[in-house]
């Protein structure tokens, strides 16, 4: 969330796309609820599906899965030719009025640079424009034909409300009546929110689906601002610290990237990441990129990280590759290339697609260790459970090691919410039998490989040898040990920069935030945007005043945000140029003539000048992005990609399958159908009565919903002579399953490009163990295809069949 | 290092840790089933209620989820039948039940209505009244009406006598069940779990006053959206309720799964109460009425044949649905 979940409240418009917020997160849903009763904020739902979100909206309108961007480019498009445009902001804000290089160009939905063998684009003139000074040049007048301004009005002139009719089976009247409820937020005094999730995310496109918006509120001036942002709500509870602390292939903590093999040293590493300011006087805050990761490695090992070993980073692994995300380690393990795999709070026999697929994968591994509080299906791959596993288990020679763990409440630490919020929790249970914390489990790994090196030697000792482990008891570190290493301490005593004699930071003190880290060696820190959570005033994740003074919802003294907690992310555009805030009845911070001041913390130096420096402080422009230049690999602006099993052609290019540089692996093209075949559009999403695959451990929730079911209108079930509560399979080019069926008004046939596109609606929460029924998920039907960006699996849009089933089948 | 995070301090709404004196005592009881002549009670009690909002409700099932663990219940593994309704019906170990509807309003929008269902606390209760077994229904002064079980004989007339069609007999049991309004919790100054646990606001607890004032505020809001005919649900019928509801539709509402439009004790359940009044006199005289009120909690399953007939003669012959097909179990 660039905002946090209580600042909703501040809202004047939140539109639900992409998600299902009451469904998915009920509690935080609490301040949609807040805002409407207490605020008259309006409540938008776009959705296949009349979900529960929509239950308690004010305006709703279908949409086909698969084609949010067309959605959001049409609604671009509607505001631009109806100036529902915040102005002030999108002048000084974001990058209009620069220029792009003239070779860019894009038709027929491709840009320019596309290269079809490698499934990528040659993103060379996918650039500023710079002048003799090294900045970008910029018009002001935004009328240069190659100005941001203008490339945009192009670029989205295609999606009139017509064209999005046609291809989101979205009602043009809806469609212009949501068009007009957002427009009425480009007032500088009216926000709308964002609320996405895995709605947006699992797609071949995802990523490009959130640009939309985020341009979408960039041209309303809707961010930075208290009751707007792009929300993301967060699936797991602390999914959140997952990709803060670095738990991708590719990243390392604090959103620092992994060395890559073309990377040999410390040098060549850093000498991509200078980002100078594109424009004077900017911040350009990843300058600082050196001091974080020095700081990182020192957390890592210590003294044994010198300047004259690049402080280790020779230890640390590189990719020979982009990134070994899950879909591409489960590819490898199909192949026989992997041979133990460590599943840690992990279940992909029912969270990856393809399910067959996945299963003859974890057959090939020698080992598997699953460490996990519950018993998972991945631990028990190999039973056969009917036709809910159906394995052949004598043909599995996987040996499978559980390891039990504590759960949530049974160890303590911080959990990151969707606002960034680091929130200490303590233990409320004591574990159950041998469970142990995965800090335990972890320790114990550590130090037998460790000894297995000093009596054996190996390869690569060195990032195993020279571990820094300096915890009072080695065996179990406690999680305020490593809450104090996230947040980092000095090696040696800090002196100001330009008086060395006064002293900043005794040695081996916390420091209390990022800005006193060095790249010199004389701090370490294991997560730089944790700075601040753990300082010489104590544990800042454990404060528990709820006082607003302000009634913002800033919650100051309430645990710790990161960054610096900061509440609202670029709040420093809340304000005008001059540092009035667009809406003095809702103040985050404001210029006092001398510095920046008010109940948030200024995402700015609290000096910095109004009209000197931009609030979009990293990067390297100091304004926000219309046009991302080559950050995305699909495209600097989103255009609309069909899924990669889709019921029709895309419009702007009929021969177009999927994201053009979405990874697709060999052997799964073969695996991925036609609507000739298969007509049906699924999609799958989770219930509030359960929680991933959970809570059908938990036997209350499990009378809750009991079992599997598929949802779908009742024209297809008239169509198919499909029963409300009757029994279906469903089944797709990879897998089949069997299900109740759910016959219900809230999914309703579409027009799309002139033929009706029936939904199936898939819910994810039922496999072959817990206390509820026995039963499947959509991803023993999806594809094996993610984002081209960042492989989140395209679970959202896919097709399939459906036909009654025999009751007796089970 | 060996520094550990402070402990947090309770916040203010969270239930206070000592233990606490029940403010619900036998005293506060101001009527009782099969018994006439109740003692006056020396205190009265403020009139509380629970609002459940339905345009708040997001029927994610946590007050059900709150319900069978506060009490303590089990009710069955069911299987899916088409429905977003699990368990599928109210039961004698399910005091509350989302209900779904799917209704398209005249101008052709869908709407979801989801409703909360369980004891409507009717200020004037039809079970108590329906009730022939002395002190198995008890109603305090705050509006709360109790079913107490040690005292309960399980034949149904409670159903009967229920315009809303909530308590379900248990069948092993043989005990009539249904919500209390969290009377144990209420006692010690919290309101019950399932408001407690609902995640969006949409059930609140305090005097019925002020959650009529915090209804009048959400219908404002409604009726600012377009709902021009939100309103309370509080039918006078049965002498008001101390659980109601905020309704989109209240000209309508049938429309949230069958709730009655102007619910009644039904005349037969009217007539009874004199009896009952006769007979309680009969069995154990005015004197004993004050040990009754004593004694209230601790009493067993007692009933004379005479009663019993009674009631069947009064009940079971002219009632419209026959307490066999209520029993949830």
């Amino acid at each position: 969330m660039t905002n946090s979940w209580t600042d909703i409240k501040n809202t004047d418009l939140v539109v639900i796309m992409g998600g299902n917020a009451a469904e998915a997160h009920p509690c935080g849903f609490k301040w949609v609820t807040e805002a409407k009763h207490h605020r008259g904020a309006k409540l938008i739902v776009v959705d296949p599906r009349f979900n529960r979100s929509a239950s308690v909206s004010d305006y709703y309108a279908p949409i086909r899965p698969g084609s949010d961007i067309a959605f959001l480019m049409g609604v671009i498009r509607w505001c631009i030719e109806n100036d529902k445009v915040q102005w002030d902001y999108v002048r000084n804000y974001t990058n209009v009025g620069y220029l792009v290089r003239e070779d860019f160009g894009w038709q027929d939905g491709m840009f320019t640079g596309y290269d079809e063998e490698k499934r990528s684009y040659d993103q060379t003139s996918w650039e500023y424009e710079l002048g003799e000074d090294g900045y970008v040049i910029n018009d002001e007048t935004l009328e240069h034909p190659r100005c941001v301004w203008q490339l945009l009005k192009k670029h989205v002139d295609v999606y009139t409300p017509e064209f999005v009719e046609n291809l989101c089976g979205t009602p043009k009247d809806r469609f212009l009546k949501i068009c007009e409820m957002i427009g009425e937020t480009s007032s500088p005094t009216k926000t709308m929110t964002s609320m996405y999730a895995l709605g947006w995310t699992q797609h071949s496109k995802g990523s490009q689906n959130i640009r939309g918006m985020a341009m979408l509120q960039l041209l309303l001036g809707n961010i930075g601002v208290p009751g707007g942002g792009m929300n993301a709500l967060r699936g797991h509870s602390n999914i959140q610290g997952l990709t803060d602390v670095g738990l991708m292939s590719n990243l390392i903590p604090g959103y620092l990237a992994m060395p890559r093999e073309t990377e040999p040293d410390f040098a060549t590493y850093m000498s991509t990441r200078g980002n100078k300011p594109l424009r004077p006087n900017q911040m350009s805050y990843w300058q600082n990129y050196g001091k974080f990761m020095v700081s990182f490695m020192k957390a890592l090992w210590g003294d044994k990280a010198t300047a004259e070993n690049g402080w280790g980073y020779d230890w640390l692994p590189k990719l020979d590759i982009a990134q070994y995300d899950a879909m591409r380690m489960f590819n490898m393990m199909k192949n026989g290339e992997v041979n133990i795999y460590f599943c840690q709070g992990f279940n992909p026999i029912l969270s990856f697609p393809n399910r067959g697929k996945m299963t003859e994968a974890f057959s090939k591994l020698k080992l598997l260790v699953v460490m996990d509080p519950l018993a998972t299906e991945t631990a028990a791959f190999w039973e056969n459970h009917g036709i809910y596993n159906d394995v052949d288990s004598a043909s599995i020679q996987t040996e499978v090691l559980e390891l039990p763990t504590t759960c949530f409440a049974e160890d303590e630490g911080a959990t990151v919410n969707s606002g960034r919020w680091l929130q200490w929790h303590w233990a409320g249970a004591t574990p159950p039998g041998e469970a142990k914390t995965d800090v335990w489990i972890m320790s114990q790994i550590y130090h037998r490989i460790k000894a297995l090196y000093e009596a054996e030697g190996g390869k690569a000792p060195e990032p195993i040898m020279n571990l820094s482990w300096d915890y009072a008891d080695p065996e179990e570190p406690t999680a305020a040990e490593l809450a104090m290493e996230l947040n980092g301490r000095a090696l040696t005593t800090l002196y100001d920069a330009t008086d060395p004699t006064k002293v900043v930071l005794e040695a081996g003190k916390q420091v209390s935030g990022f800005g006193q880290l060095r790249d010199d060696g004389s701090t370490m820190g294991a997560c730089w945007i944790y700075a601040g959570c753990f300082t010489e005033d104590g544990n800042m994740m454990a404060r528990r005043d709820n006082s607003d003074p302000s009634g913002m919802g800033v919650f100051q003294q309430w645990s710790f945000a990161w960054p610096a907690n900061r509440r609202v992310l670029y709040n420093r555009a809340s304000c005008d140029p001059d540092g009035k805030p667009w809406d003095p009845s809702r103040v985050l911070i404001e210029w006092n003539g001398e510095k920046w001041v008010g109940p948030d913390i200024p995402d700015i130096a609290v000096t910095a000048k109004p009209r000197e420096v931009g609030p979009f402080i990293m990067n390297p422009e100091g304004t926000s992005r219309f046009f991302s230049r080559k950050l995305m690999r699909d495209g600097p602006f989103p255009t609309h990609m069909e899924p990669f099993e889709s019921p029709v052609a895309n419009p702007l290019n009929p021969e177009m399958r999927g994201n053009p540089v979405a990874r697709v692996f060999p052997d799964d093209l073969a695996t991925m159908a036609t609507s000739d075949e298969f007509p049906l559009v699924a999609t799958s999403y989770r219930l509030t009565e359960h929680f991933h695959y959970w809570t059908k451990h938990n036997y209350v929730n499990a009378v809750n919903q009991p079992e599997f079911f598929v949802e779908i209108s009742e024209e297809l079930a008239a169509e198919k002579g499909i029963k409300k509560g009757g029994r279906v399979r469903v089944w797709s080019k990879r897998g089949q399953v069997w299900a109740k069926a759910v016959v219900t008004k809230r999914i309703r046939p579409l027009i799309c490009d002139g033929k009706t596109v029936h939904v199936v609606g898939i819910p994810i929460h039922w496999g072959f163990k817990g206390a509820a029924r026995k039963g499947f998920g959509p991803n023993t039907l999806g594809p094996f295809v993610g984002d081209a960006n960042i492989e989140t699996p395209e679970f959202k849009a896919f097709l399939v069949n459906i036909e009654p089933a025999s009751e007796g089948l089970a | 290092m060996t520094e550990r995070a402070p402990q947090p301090t309770t916040a203010a709404a969270n239930p206070p840790v000592q233990p606490l004196t029940s403010n619900l005592l036998p005293s506060d009881v101001v009527r009782i089933s099969a018994t006439a002549n109740v003692p006056a009670p020396e205190r009265q009690l403020e009139k509380v209620a629970k609002l459940i909002d339905v345009s708040k409700c997001i029927g994610c099932k946590a007050c059900q989820s709150a319900c069978i663990e506060w009490n303590d219940t089990h009710p069955d593994m069911e299987e899916n039948v088409g429905v977003y309704e699990n368990p599928h019906d109210l039961t004698p170990e399910m005091f509350t039940l989302m209900r779904f509807d799917e209704y398209v309003n005249p101008e052709g929008d869908l709407e979801w209505l989801i409703r909360k269902d369980g004891c409507m606390h009717c200020e004037d209760p039809g079970c108590l009244k329906a009730c022939p077994a002395p002190g198995a229904i008890v109603q305090y002064s705050n509006g709360i009406v109790d079913f107490v079980s040690s005292n309960c004989i399980g034949c149904g007339y409670c159903v009967s006598g229920c315009p809303f069609d909530v308590p379900r007999i248990h069948k092993t049991a043989q005990v009539s069940k249904k919500c209390t309004l969290c009377s144990d919790r209420v006692a010690v100054g919290q309101g019950p779990a399932c408001a407690k646990a609902c995640p969006t606001q949409a059930i609140t607890f305090g005097t019925k006053e002020s959650q009529i004032a915090l209804a009048n505020e959400r219908i404002e809001d409604l009726k600012s959206r377009g709902y021009d005919n939100a309103g309370l649900y509080d039918p006078q019928g049965v002498g008001g309720t101390h659980v109601m509801y905020v309704l989109h539709h209240a000209d309508k509402p049938g429309l949230y799964s069958g709730l009655p439009e102007d619910p009644r004790i039904s005349p037969v359940v009217e007539g009874w109460k004199g009896a009952t009044k006769t007979i309680g006199l009969a069995a154990m005289g005015l004197a004993a009425a004050g040990a009754v009120l004593h004694g209230l909690f601790s009493k067993g399953n007692q009933v004379s044949a005479e009663e019993e007939h009674e009631a069947e003669e009064l009940v079971v012959k002219t009632a419209a649905t026959p307490p066999e097909n209520r029993e949830g179990l």
